[in-house]
């Protein structure tokens, strides 16, 4: 399951949400970051996760992928020899090739996920039911996905052609991969959902699984209602008038995402789920248990 | 306020992690200096559509685009294309006709100048120095790609030169096979490993790619030194952008760390989407005026705004302490987000006007 979103709409937080959720059920997970991301482990208040699977809650588990560990990995499999590899690997000229070589950590990041999701790994660790993946935002997220097709087409023969290969078919497979998008309900992230999902069908060929609306505002005030906290500004005492200003501007935000919501609706054909809002000022394990709950009866 | 950290600036460059608002405020900032007499350009990377036609960018290439709008200055955009400007490079820096349809046609070519790593923020910079080498503006206003590292854009011209200066690049540029023979064994073996681990085709495109771009090496080269220089320039200031949200600030300390460490010039840090709220509220009052269920709605919602009041205030007093007592300007969070000149103006307020709260210098 990879997951992605513009930045800074928590793609993180669903990740992991799903992840205990799934775990919940039942399901051997794993958790996913990329780009050396370490944002799970301050979610879970844990320590550095790292390239190792390390455990988070009973059934999930968490990994950090960093490209040049996976890079290691994925040429010590082809080459069947740790001293080849290692040859190649202490090269500088490879590490300079391989750093500038276009989409290759894109590459072998993926690969890792794959590896990860597969029932015989490869690399030596625990085997997972489902690998989801807290993927980079949209734009570099659709390059990692288009990283496996594009290699498979560049290499034409060879074992990075047929590798790439297996990973983009397995890409392509929904039996085997969804897309989740996770979105805010606000202008800038709505309009990069409804483009992504067009892109990942026209350059990808992959469909968007699901939508995830996060941190939506509960609608608590009624038009009526909100008319009279209006009508009342005049009246009230300084320290009552504050009170009343801050519902009225959650009202307004509150409504100015409903349309929001309403046009991500009209727009895209994935199905969309919505989270609450979290009045939580960080989130925590504890939240994240929340969040893995509504989703369970959103989904 | 903004104007006195942009006073004798002629470039300005917002950075900040994903999701806080940092087109928004690139565009406010510009549209703030256009109306307080200078000629500005603000570079975007990818606007939210409303925001980008209210700007008058919606079908726009890598051209800028004066945007109609009243002021004293004028206000120019323009939206980045990053493989047309690499492109361009190339055309730029190609020799002759036949080296320029190589590295052009080469597949390789196609896939590093379609937006993958790091090439994206190259282009940014590049573009950046070249309308700043023009000099038709007053002040330039870069809007950084939306990476999730922020900071890949500035190592993209050391990369870019440290790559052309490698071993790599050699290798592949000597003619025939006498270039292995030179470079001494290690890295004749390396060769013939990697072979088998990729598969001969791919290194064929890739030799070819990097032979016809040696030929361009020279050039391409001293221009990312000189947008180096363009960076570290006084002329220069960075402006940070972030929200009190915890994974934003640590970016951005981390971030700030980065900039001084390069000796890049920063001006300071505009936080959005700060929730704001005053005092406790008189519960009592409220179910007068209002009756017991909404007073209760009321006050419950008011008691959520003040938590989140908190919680930003003691995150940004965490970051001033971190960064060392710098410059702040704390946008607070508006009623919905921003993605028209309206919007604009009212930032404005915030970042050049009577309301801006700035936090100690």
């Amino acid at each position: 399951m990879v997951v992605t979103g513009k930045g800074g709409v928590g793609k993180t937080t669903v990740a992991a949400a799903l992840g205990l959720l799934a775990a919940r059920r039942g399901k051997r997970t794993v958790v996913c970051e990329v780009a050396e991301q370490e944002r799970l482990a301050a979610l879970f208040g844990v320590g550095d996760v790292g390239h190792e699977e390390r455990e988070l809650a009973p059934g999930l588990h968490a990994v950090s992928v960093q490209p040049n560990r996976a890079k290691e990995e994925w040429l010590h499999h082809q080459l069947k020899s740790a001293t080849l590899a290692g040859v190649l690997g202490g090269s500088r000229m490879f590490q300079y090739l391989t750093a500038a070589a276009p989409g290759l950590s894109e590459l072998v990041t993926i690969g890792k996920v794959w590896d990860l999701a597969q029932l015989e790994r490869r690399t030596s660790g625990s085997v997972f039911d489902l690998a989801i993946v807290d993927a980079p935002s949209t734009g570099h997220g659709l390059a990692m996905l288009r990283a496996p097709g594009t290699y498979a087409n560049v290499a034409r023969v060879g074992p990075i052609s047929r590798q790439a290969g297996i990973i983009d078919s397995f890409l392509h497979d929904s039996a085997s991969t969804g897309v989740l998008v996770v979105a805010l309900p606000e202008e800038m992230p709505v309009s990069e959902t409804i483009d992504f999902e067009r892109r990942l069908a026209d350059e990808v060929g992959m469909q968007v699984e699901q939508v995830v609306v996060n941190a939506v505002y509960p609608q608590r005030f009624g038009v009526e209602e909100a008319e009279r906290l209006r009508s009342l500004d005049g009246r009230a005492s300084p320290s009552a008038r504050a009170a009343l200003r801050a519902a009225l501007a959650e009202h307004e935000r509150a409504r100015g995402q409903r349309s929001h919501l309403r046009r991500l609706r009209r727009r895209v054909k994935a199905p969309v789920a919505t989270l609450p809002y979290v009045f939580e000022p960080e989130l925590g394990r504890d939240e994240v248990e929340l969040l893995a709950s509504e989703l369970e009866r959103r989904l | 306020m903004i104007a006195d950290w942009l006073e004798r600036k002629e470039v300005c460059i917002c950075a900040g992690s994903g999701g806080v608002g940092k087109t928004t405020t690139s565009a406010a900032i510009a549209l703030g200096m256009a109306a307080r007499g200078k000629k500005v350009a603000v570079v975007t990377i990818d606007p939210a559509r409303r925001l980008a036609s209210s700007l008058g960018l919606a079908e726009l290439g890598n051209e800028e685009r004066q945007v109609a709008v009243n002021v004293d200055g004028e206000l120019w955009a323009m939206m980045l294309d990053a493989k047309r400007t690499f492109d361009e490079l190339i055309e730029w820096h190609a020799p002759d006709e036949r080296t320029r349809d190589a590295v052009l046609g080469n597949r390789i070519y196609q896939e590093l100048s379609n937006a993958v790593a790091g090439s994206q923020e190259y282009m940014a910079m590049e573009k950046l120095h070249e309308l700043h080498q023009e000099g038709r503006y007053d002040l330039l206003v870069l809007d950084t790609p939306p990476t999730r590292n922020a900071l890949d854009f500035l190592d993209a011209p050391r990369r870019l030169s440290e790559f052309i200066d490698s071993r790599t690049l050699q290798v592949f540029t000597a003619p025939g096979r006498v270039g292995l023979k030179v470079i001494g064994r290690g890295t004749g073996v390396a060769f013939s490993v990697m072979k088998r681990a990729t598969g001969i085709d791919l290194l064929e495109d890739l030799g070819e790619f990097f032979r016809s771009f040696g030929d361009m090496t020279e050039g391409i080269r001293e221009r990312a030194g000189r947008v180096n220089a363009l960076l570290a320039d006084s002329r220069t200031a960075f402006v940070l952008v972030t929200s009190p949200r915890r994974d934003a600030l640590e970016e951005a300390a981390y971030f700030h760390h980065r900039l001084m460490e390069a000796g890049l010039p920063f001006a300071g840090v505009v936080a959005n989407r700060v929730h704001q709220a005053g005092g406790p509220t008189d519960a009592a009052e409220l179910a007068d005026l209002l009756g017991d269920p909404l007073a209760r709605k009321v006050i419950r919602t008011y008691k959520e705004e003040r938590r989140l009041a908190e919680r930003d205030r003691e995150n940004l007093a965490e970051l001033r302490g971190r960064l060392g007592r710098k410059p702040m300007i704390e946008v607070p969070h508006l009623h919905d987000d921003i993605h028209d000149l309206d919007g604009l103006r009212q930032m404005d307020a915030y970042l050049f006007g009577e309301r801006a709260q700035t936090g100690a210098e």
